[in-house]
């Protein structure tokens, strides 16, 4: 090995470039930015601002900060259902001068000042709720005309009573704590705030209503064709808005104790931009109060901050425009191009040096050299089929297999002709066993280990392992269940052949070469499923040994067969068997002789082999071809191995012609038959064997024969 | 018989019915209001909607193409006010106007580019260089709320220009009237306009340049407030700030949506910019004939607004179809 090849070795397979795909398919990531902006604007402003942090300081600027993250509280939830509600400026002043009008001129007590408050938001909020949910006006405009419109009354409001207002005497203590007073510490505003945003939160997370705003935020149309009803949960944010634009209203009334011509001016543009720049999305469906949140604080300590650091007139204004405008592009840019920023960084390719082969090339005198043989097999379902990964048969000759569609299709005996749909599941159903009761077991790609009983109920098994420590992306999860073998005690050993692609990017896997695939146990007695073995380059085909001490297992981007025991000395351990063969080993199952048959589902190349020493080359070749041109695995020539417990190749099948069997992933032998299935094949063969016991199935060798 | 008034029934559209209102309106002014019918109240009834009517046909070619922009008043404000500034720190005549004119592009180009190439809804682009625009020029560039004219300057001398006895910039106004309808009817790139707002992503299939085509309109409706700050400052021979703070942006988007320019694009012309300033200049004439308070009148016209989007929104509703992802 060259002092080149061994750092490209070092280079792609110690530093865990996976991981940074991971970490962006995670939704988490979307708040990365705005909290590093906001760890960057308080520290910048904590530092230039002397005594910001002292506590009386802080609890006078954090009382603001509460009444401003109720209303942007409120304003994320309707951005949250796909709307945008810029009236919370004007319902926060009227509101706030309608407590002050009950409270100091029609002196009412306090919880009648927050009724009429509170009914002031509830009124506005509907009005704008009934014209954008009802009436499907645009929500930008219509809210522009009656914020404008709120404004208005609201000055005439102020000039009218404002002196009133001012020579009031009323005064009441509960007034004077919640404009002055501390809970524990906390001022009432941020702890309403704080209780607010817990409850938001919850809703919007986990309660149906909350779902339902997220869902019309993030598809009307699908939404609306889920029984979702669009146009009230529309209505209904706006209602919301209103009511937290009403509550933050209620509380500056109370903390000054007045109303002015200032009273929420610009409060508007400030909440739009605090909830933009947290990193809830314009058009909805994506965000969260939490987002919501910090941009209330990054927004607020900036425009206080600049302020207090005595920047005058318009430099408030200049810094919001440059933030929004900044805001808006990164969220719209970033939601549009993420997708392809994942696609480009997900595959990360590691080095591997396959060890030499024998050639498979007709007349090369190796074991492994392929013949024409399968191109005499007789086709089943010619044209009816697609993609068979796995075919089986049961006692009465009937024979199963799956489809691209998620069905088992089941073809009856003798001859093979007729039909039908034996059940559906959804997913790819992949590799197939019967257990001793006769029900039909399936790995099903990208779904998980399914049973389908002799009455068709079909019931899954198990979708799930343990979660891995250290793993980023959930790991628990079955994303690639490719084959299964049944032991005599009932417990279900199969392979999940990949964590980082799902079943249909299987070739991506194959690309990026990364061991990652498992061998699970299903125990049907507790339902417990649990990791055996982690770390195989695409785990595959299953066969318990025939004496059940043991089970086979392929590890196919490697060409490598393991075996694993289960009893005896070596119980829990894994050793290879057959190592550095010239195909890529799928499925495997016993035969009448006990020997076993493997399937090939392609071929090594030299150019292949070559690729995976070059790691860079081909991330370079993901990153900037269209996947159209990548080099993948050559699965044009495949065929049948015969090989024996001891690890010995005793014969090979093949299709020279590329009909009929190019590629093979499964096979099985069933009273003197060769059953053989493709992925992507359109049928099943059936080939006659050679001096096979005619009475052989893999039912009575699994099972005992039944009387 | 019944026909023939179904026929007129159908035929009338919001531009016919605004008419219609507009001459009600002035009809029953001219006979109830006294000082009303007088040419001298007249001149100033189309003074007065001059600017705004100049404002509202930037305004329109932008809605038009399924746009807004919003920062068309700070931009009018901050602009003239820069230049001013400029010129009574001294600065030649020349250089001034070259790098006010310059600044003016340079946020024309920036809202038509972000809408096209970077897609963010026109609404928060224009939006937010509105503030910022305010903002930079107040803070950075000027010194007061209120920048005068220089005493003899051509701006000073523009406000005093007057042809048989009628304002400049009424002349003005019917001048770029007659240009962007000139442009918007008989040019290829004034029907691409339509194309464009009635369904942006046919128009971009068919071939038309969408996306520079966007930009030239924010750098038009930019160099148009341009203008119109010139007007107000010659009228007035000083500019104040803080009509970025008024309402009159939404004088202008009252003006072309009530004429019958269609929020959603691809409807409407210069026609309905007349018809819709017509009835805002004789409805504030008239409303401040009576003495009707600068407040009151803000909530009257902001009604007027809220119930022609209403009208809108039921005349033209959104197309989902073509509604575009944050096009709020």
């Amino acid at each position: 090995m060259t002092f080149r090849e061994r750092l490209q070795a070092w280079r792609y397979n110690f530093v865990p470039d996976h991981v940074i795909g991971e970490i962006l398919s995670k939704r988490w990531t979307d708040n990365a930015i705005p909290f590093i902006a906001l760890v960057v604007t308080v520290a910048t402003f904590g530092s230039l601002i002397p005594g910001f942090f002292k506590l009386y300081s802080l609890q006078e600027s954090t009382r603001q900060l509460g009444e401003f993250s109720l209303v942007v509280i409120g304003l994320t939830v309707v951005m949250l259902g796909g709307g945008i509600d810029l009236a919370v400026g004007s319902i926060f002043a009227l509101s706030a001068f309608a407590a002050v009008s009950t409270f100091f001129i029609l002196e009412q007590p306090v919880w009648v000042a927050l009724a009429a408050s509170l009914g002031t938001g509830l009124i506005c909020g509907a009005i704008n709720g009934y014209l954008i949910g009802f009436l499907r006006l645009r929500a930008f405009i219509t809210t522009l005309v009656t914020f404008i419109i709120g404004r208005a009354l609201y000055d005439i409001l102020v000039v009218a009573y404002g002196s009133q207002i001012q020579m009031s005497m009323a005064s009441s203590d509960t007034w004077d704590f919640i404009g002055d007073g501390t809970v524990l510490g906390l001022s009432v505003p941020v702890l309403s705030a704080l209780i607010l945003a817990v409850i938001v939160h919850i809703a919007l997370t986990r309660s149906r209503p909350g779902w339902h705003v997220l869902a019309v935020g993030g598809s009307r149309r699908s939404a609306h064709n889920a029984g979702i009803r669009v146009r009230q949960t529309v209505f209904l944010t706006y209602v919301f808005s209103g009511l937290c634009a009403a509550a933050a209203g209620f509380l500056i009334a109370t903390r000054l104790s007045g109303a002015g011509p200032g009273t929420g001016l610009g409060l508007e543009i400030l909440a739009l931009t605090a909830a933009v720049v947290g990193g809830n999305s314009l058009g909805g469906g994506r965000g969260s109060v939490v987002k919501g949140l910090m941009g209330a604080v990054i927004v607020l300590v900036m425009t206080n901050g600049l302020i207090r650091l005595g920047y005058g007139t318009g430099t408030n204004q200049m810094v919001l425009g440059i933030l929004l405008a900044v805001a808006v592009t990164i969220d719209i840019r970033w939601l549009k191009n993420r997708h392809k920023v994942l696609n480009e960084v997900y595959v990360a390719p590691v080095y591997l040096r396959m060890g030499e082969t024998q050639s498979a090339v007709p007349g090369s005198g190796t074991p492994f050299e392929l013949n024409n043989r399968l191109s005499a097999a007789d086709p089943i379902g010619l044209g009816e089929l697609e993609g068979p990964e796995d075919v089986i048969l049961d006692r009465e000759d009937n024979l199963y297999c799956g489809t691209r569609h998620g069905e088992i299709v089941r073809f009856f005996a003798p001859d093979y002709s007729r039909s039908e749909v034996f059940a559906h599941i959804g997913g790819f159903p992949l590799g197939l066993a019967f257990d001793k009761s006769g029900n039909l077991l399936s790995c099903v790609g990208a779904m998980g280990l399914y049973s389908i009983s002799p009455q068709r109920e079909v019931r899954k098994l198990s979708a799930e392992t343990r979660r891995t420590f250290t793993s980023v992306v959930d790991d628990a999860v079955l994303r690639d269940p490719n084959d299964l073998d049944i032991a005599p005690d009932g417990k279900v050993y199969f392979t999940d052949s990949t964590k980082r692609y799902d079943a249909y990017d299987w070739a991506l896997d194959s690309i990026e070469n990364r061991a990652t695939g498992r061998l699970l146990v299903y125990d049907p007695k507790d339902g417990s499923t649990r990791t055996l073995l982690d770390g195989y380059r695409y785990t595959n085909g299953v066969c318990m040994a025939h004496d059940n001490k043991s089970l086979f297992f392929c590890e196919s981007w490697a060409c490598r067969i393991h075996r694993y025991w289960l009893e005896g000395p070596k119980a829990g351990t894994a050793e290879c068997v057959i190592r550095d063969m010239p195909g890529y080993p799928d499925n495997v199952n016993r035969a009448s002789d006990g020997s076993y048959w493997m399937a090939w589902l392609g071929m090594r190349t030299p150019s292949f082999d070559l690729s995976l020493r070059h790691p860079g080359m081909r991330k370079r070749m993901a990153r900037r071809l269209p996947q159209d041109d990548w080099l993948f695995p050559n699965i044009n020539t495949g065929g049948v191995v015969k090989f024996t417990e001891a690890g010995e190749i005793v014969a090979t099948l093949g299709d020279l012609s590329g009909q009929a069997h190019p590629s093979v992933t499964s096979m099985r032998e069933h009273k003197g038959y060769l059953y053989i299935g493709g992925i992507l094949n359109n049928r099943v063969g059936r080939y006659r064997i050679e001096g096979a016991d005619t009475g052989w199935t893999g039912n009575d060798s699994y099972w005992g024969v039944r009387s | 018989m019944g026909g023939n008034a179904w026929t007129i029934l159908r035929s009338l559209n919001q531009e016919r019915i605004v008419l219609v209102v507009a001459v009600l309106i002035f009809g029953a002014a001219v006979i109830a209001l006294p000082g009303f019918f007088t040419s001298a109240n007249l001149i100033s009834i189309v003074r007065s909607i001059s600017v705004l009517g100049i404002l509202a046909l930037g305004m329109s070619v932008v809605i038009i193409g399924r746009g807004i922009d919003l920062s068309m008043v700070a931009v009018m404000a901050m602009s003239i006010a820069w230049y001013l500034q400029l010129l009574g720190d001294g600065m030649t005549e020349h250089s001034a106007l070259l790098l006010v004119l310059g600044g003016v592009l340079a946020i024309g180009l920036l809202n038509g580019i972000l809408v096209a190439y970077a897609e963010v809804p026109a609404i928060f682009v224009t939006l937010a260089s509105g503030s910022f625009v305010f903002g930079y020029v107040r803070s950075q560039l000027i010194t007061s709320d209120a920048v005068p004219v220089p005493t003899g300057h051509w701006v000073e001398l523009l406000g005093g220009l007057r042809l048989a006895g009628i304002p400049v910039e009424v002349y003005l106004f019917a001048v770029l009237s007659g240009a962007v309808f000139l442009f918007l009817r008989f040019t290829k790139w004034g029907r691409y306009v339509y194309y464009a707002g009635d369904n942006p992503v046919a128009a971009r299939n068919i071939g038309i340049p969408v996306r520079p085509m966007l930009v030239l309109r924010y750098v038009l409706s930019a160099l148009i407030a341009f203008a119109a700050g010139l007007l107000t400052a010659a009228s007035l021979h000083s500019i104040n700030t803080r009509i970025v703070n008024s309402t009159l942006l939404y004088d202008i988007v009252l003006v072309a949506v009530i004429g019958g320019i269609g929020l959603a694009g691809g409807k409407g012309g210069v026609r309905n910019v007349l018809v819709g300033a017509a009835l805002i200049g004789i409805m504030l004439n008239a409303m401040t004939i009576i003495d009707i308070s600068l407040l009151y009148q803000n909530l009257i016209k902001s009604t007027i607004l809220l119930f022609a989007i209403i009208i809108d929104g039921l005349l033209n509703p959104r197309d989902e179809q073509t509604a575009q992802q944050g096009d709020i």
